[in-house]
């Protein structure tokens, strides 16, 4: 029974991980860049739920959605002005550009709202007894699983059945080929970077659900884990970031109670190392050899 | 238009190889057997038997997609063949690799070009000289006698190498902004200067003109003269391979459809075939 | 031609940049003695030595090798915690600072080379992001595994032991004599150091640093290495050990991280293992990228410049990360966007001999 909470935990704190991951991913598949400002756009997202709520009074559902809509301005905003003119550019300074990025949001975080942390309130409160009390399940939990399955759903859907979800396919295979067959490139790329960062603001809401001291800096670890685990599912790959996600949720819950609270992080870690050294392209992950 | 080289006569081996006559009494420099590679049930090359004497121009001809280049890949070990052996020198190659086929004698040029572009033509020739020109990461960093000595023998050696192909003068240049024809010109006095003693060149004549061509062909002739070596090479451009190659195999579908001289395989209708569709019957 | 004329311009170059560093050292030295120099930035000579070798020894893995590494900082913590055990424990046996520091710096250059192999070796045939994201792991397992640590000295010598189940919670729990003295305390890390560090340390370990990084690259090693950088298959098919090749280059940058590491620790009289994350590790990339790849001069204008900035913005309270982003932001766009590029060299006329693989 505790083993079983203990797994629940897991389920639902990896669910997190793979809403964020799915962003990751998604952003990775299209753009070919590790996006390290996606974290700080959960805790945008945070913050904004927090405002809309506490200082606004706006009900919750209601103030979910306005975070969703500010992050996703926010991501295509950060694309438009940060990553589009270095779409050339190579890797690195790519990623030190999105380095940049996430030391601006965290340090405009801080001006605007202060180092002191936020006692963030869950969206949902209450909990589910199951046999007499043995098992406790919180409905976060419950609304996090729940969100996402939806997520990931809709998404597969999306990309597989929709236009858009088309053109994002055949960008990721190859940039110049989409050119030429008229997709729209630059727009196609926004648009993923749209929906990550509304995925992003999701997640932000839920994670400050469970872990509710909300800080400039509190996506940093939720954004390296996320990254741990789409690159764990095989990065690029949608179901690999599910899949990704919700293993290193499960892994962190059961390392934290069961071998060492101080080690949890390290046993995730190390857990993907050795992944990584017998499948060296994640658990999903395509290998393409290399054209010689 | 291109000079006629002179042919020697060929003669059959017991593995139904033909090499040239001077060579017949040597261990041939390479002999596979029953080699082939799967791609995921895909036969890419298929029971492959092939011997080359030691001083012999070989061709490795066949339509597009035939599988030449993955033979090169397999001879050099960057893909593990499925099946069969590979000699080199009469030495087993199993499990060796890609690293430790070069230092067994092999070197090959790629058909999209591989140079470290962003070093200068002079140390991308010191790069191949690295097995012959040894001395230790400590005296390196301590230029110990061993650096001086060995780096006045490179940098002697890699001026020699690149006399070949008169390009001493752009010994200080960066390797990836040499035009194309150079490149191709590097990468052949790279590959020579790990003192191969098999010379793989995987489509030499891609990108140019007839006179380069033409050029080309005499180089080829000069280094296997200058070095005693072997020369196996892929290409597309016939009068290349029927000038200067002495003995042909066809490949199609990963599987050898013809051996023989250059007279045999043009008048040869299985290779015409493969070549130009078969004909419709009346 | 002549082997002498040849090797000019690049040696050159290495010499020009010893000078340099001299110079700077000497300027730096007699500028303090006249007291020109306030504190603050003399707190800060001493951790730029650090960042310098950091930066250049991450240049040798990032630049020189190619492989993505954002575990950098964690070689440096496993030099400092080890440089520290080794001049603390032997305070008494040497009481000559200067050797102390030496041998401290040597420790931590050894352990961190060992660790460096031992991560180098199952991990370094991952290719790229793939890559990356081992050592960012490997760094904070490190980080967690020094947080954990407790290193305690009586007569019998050195005890150590991990906090991983809360089975340790003061050093008291070591089990040593009476009277023992505390290195690592857990998360608490070192508190008590002696400081040992000096700016003229810095410039020897400086110095040290750029004769190794700067000799290897000119070596038949340091080309192979590039070549595998350059193109691995082909560095391959003339016989280069690409294991081989890697794990060196791997571990001499861990090594001289490890020593960096050693130095920075005994710059503080406390040390703890959270200094050494991955934002340290992010931090030095930044150095290198801005400094440019395999640019060993650049990783050390960089070094000195990012790590100035943000005290010189110190009068811009907190605007000055802000703005330190945006600069970043901005430094990116201005050297690696087309357009932007061009607009630059029409204002500025581009200095000959300027970047020539662009």
């Amino acid at each position: 029974m505790v083993f079983l909470s203990y797994l629940i935990s897991g389920l639902s704190l990896g669910s997190v991980y793979a809403i964020i991951a799915l962003g990751y991913t998604m952003v990775y598949g299209i753009a070919k860049m590790l996006n390290f400002a996606h974290g700080d756009v959960i805790m945008v997202g945070g913050y904004i739920c927090f405002i809309a709520t506490t200082n606004l009074g706006l009900p919750v559902w209601l103030a979910v959605i306005l975070s969703m809509a500010a992050c996703t301005v926010l991501g295509v905003v950060i694309e438009g002005l940060a990553y589009k003119p270095l779409r050339q550019a190579p890797a690195l300074a790519v990623l030190i550009t999105a380095i940049g990025v996430s030391y601006f949001l965290q340090n405009a975080a801080l001006l605007i709202w202060g180092a002191n942390p936020k006692m963030f309130s869950p969206v949902v409160t209450g909990t589910l007894q199951l046999f007499d009390g043995q098992l406790t399940i919180s409905y976060v939990s419950l609304l996090t699983i729940a969100a996402c399955i939806v997520i990931m759903i809709a998404l597969t859907l999306y990309i597989n059945k929709s236009k858009m979800g088309k053109a994002m396919r055949a960008v990721s295979e190859d940039k110049g080929a989409a050119q030429l067959m008229g997709i729209h490139v630059n727009r196609t790329i926004s648009t993923t970077f749209a929906i990550g960062s509304a995925l992003a603001a999701v997640a932000g809401v839920l994670y400050c659900s469970f872990s509710p001291m909300l800080m400039p800096t509190t996506g940093s670890m939720p954004g390296i884990k996320a990254f741990t685990a789409a690159v764990f599912g095989g990065i690029g790959s949608i179901p690999g970031a599910f899949l990704g996600g919700i293993l290193l949720g499960i892994i962190e819950s059961l390392a934290k109670a069961y071998i060492s609270t101080n080690m949890a992080n390290s046993i995730v870690f190390a857990v993907l190392i050795v992944v990584l050294v017998v499948k060296p392209t994640g658990l999903l992950g395509k290998y393409v050899p290399e054209k010689v | 238009m291109s000079k006629k080289f002179e042919k020697p006569k060929m003669v059959p081996l017991p593995s139904h190889s033909i090499v040239p006559e001077r060579d017949k009494d040597k261990t041939p420099i390479l002999e596979c057997q029953h080699l082939g590679i799967d791609f995921g049930g895909l036969r890419a090359v298929y029971d492959l038997n092939l011997a080359m004497g030691r001083t012999e121009i070989a061709g490795l001809i066949g339509p597009n997609g035939a599988g030449k280049t993955t033979v090169f890949n397999l001879l050099t070990k960057v893909y593990q063949p499925t099946r069969g052996t590979i000699l080199i020198d009469g030495v087993d190659t199993a499990g060796k690799t890609t690293a430790q086929i070069s230092r067994m004698g092999v070197a090959r040029t790629f058909q999209n070009i591989r140079l470290f572009n962003n070093m200068s033509v002079e140390d991308n020739v010191k790069v191949g000289l690295h097995n012959q020109e040894p001395y230790s990461m400590l005296s390196g960093i301590f230029r110990l006698p061993s650096y001086w000595k060995r780096e006045k023998e490179a940098h002697e050696k890699a001026m020699d190498l690149l006399g070949i192909f008169h390009m001493q003068d752009l010994a200080d240049a960066k390797a990836g902004s040499l035009p194309y024809g150079a490149q191709r010109r590097l990468e052949i006095i790279r590959a020579l200067a790990t003192n191969p003693s098999l010379l793989l060149l995987d489509e030499p004549a891609a990108g140019m003109n007839p006179s380069e061509t033409a050029e080309l062909m005499e180089n080829i002739i000069k280094i296997r003269d200058t070095f005693q070596i072997a020369i196996l090479l892929i290409e597309h451009d016939m009068n290349l391979v029927m000038g200067v190659c002495e003995g042909i195999c066809v490949l199609n579908f990963g599987e050898i459809i013809a051996k023989g001289t250059a007279e045999e395989i043009q008048s040869n209708p299985v290779v015409i075939e493969a070549y130009l569709g078969k004909k419709k019957e009346a | 031609m002549k082997n002498g004329k040849k090797i000019n311009s690049a040696v050159l170059k290495d010499y020009l940049t010893y000078a340099a560093v001299a110079l700077a050292f000497v300027v730096i030295t007699i500028l303090d003695k006249q007291g020109f120099i306030n504190n603050s930035t003399r707190g800060l000579l001493v951790p730029i030595c650090c960042y310098i070798v950091m930066a250049v020894s991450l240049n040798l893995t990032v630049g020189i090798l190619g492989e993505l590494n954002l575990g950098h900082a964690g070689f440096m913590s496993v030099g400092a915690f080890s440089g520290v055990v080794a001049s603390l424990s032997l305070a008494e046996a040497i009481p000559n600072p200067v050797i102390r520091l030496a041998i401290a710096m040597l420790v931590g250059a050894a352990f961190a080379a060992v660790v460096g192999l031992l991560i180098g070796l199952p991990v370094l045939r991952l290719r790229g992001d793939y890559l990356a994201i081992v050592t960012l792991a490997f760094g904070e397992i490190i980080k967690d595994l020094i947080n954990a640590l407790y290193v305690g000295q009586d007569s019998a010598g050195l005890h150590f032991g991990f906090n991983f189940r809360n089975n340790i919670s003061s050093i008291n729990d070591l089990h040593m004599e009476e009277g023992a003295k505390a290195i690592i305390k857990g998360a608490q890390g070192v508190t008590g150091n002696e400081k040992l560090a000096t700016f003229a340390a810095g410039f020897v370990l400086i110095m040290i640093t750029l004769f190794i990084v700067m000799n290897l690259v000119r070596s038949r090693a340091g080309r192979a290495i590039m070549a595998l950088r350059d193109n691995r298959i082909a560095a391959e098919s003339v016989g280069i050990n690409v294991t081989k090749y890697k794990l060196m280059a791997f571990a001499v940058s861990a090594a001289l991280a490890g020593a960096a590491g050693a130095l920075y620790a005994s710059n503080y009289a406390s040390v703890k293992a959270s200094t050494f994350d991955f934002n340290q590790s992010i931090l030095i990339l930044m150095f290198v990228v801005l400094g440019g790849l395999g640019n060993i001069r650049g990783s050390i204008v960089a070094a000195i410049v990012l790590t100035i900035l943000p005290e010189a913005l110190r009068s811009f309270e907190n605007l000055r990360m802000l703005i330190y982003a945006i600069v970043l932001i901005l430094v990116m766009i201005a050297t690696n966007n087309p357009r932007v590029k061009t607009l630059i060299s029409c204002i500025i006329p581009k200095k000959k001999g300027g970047p020539a693989n662009e």
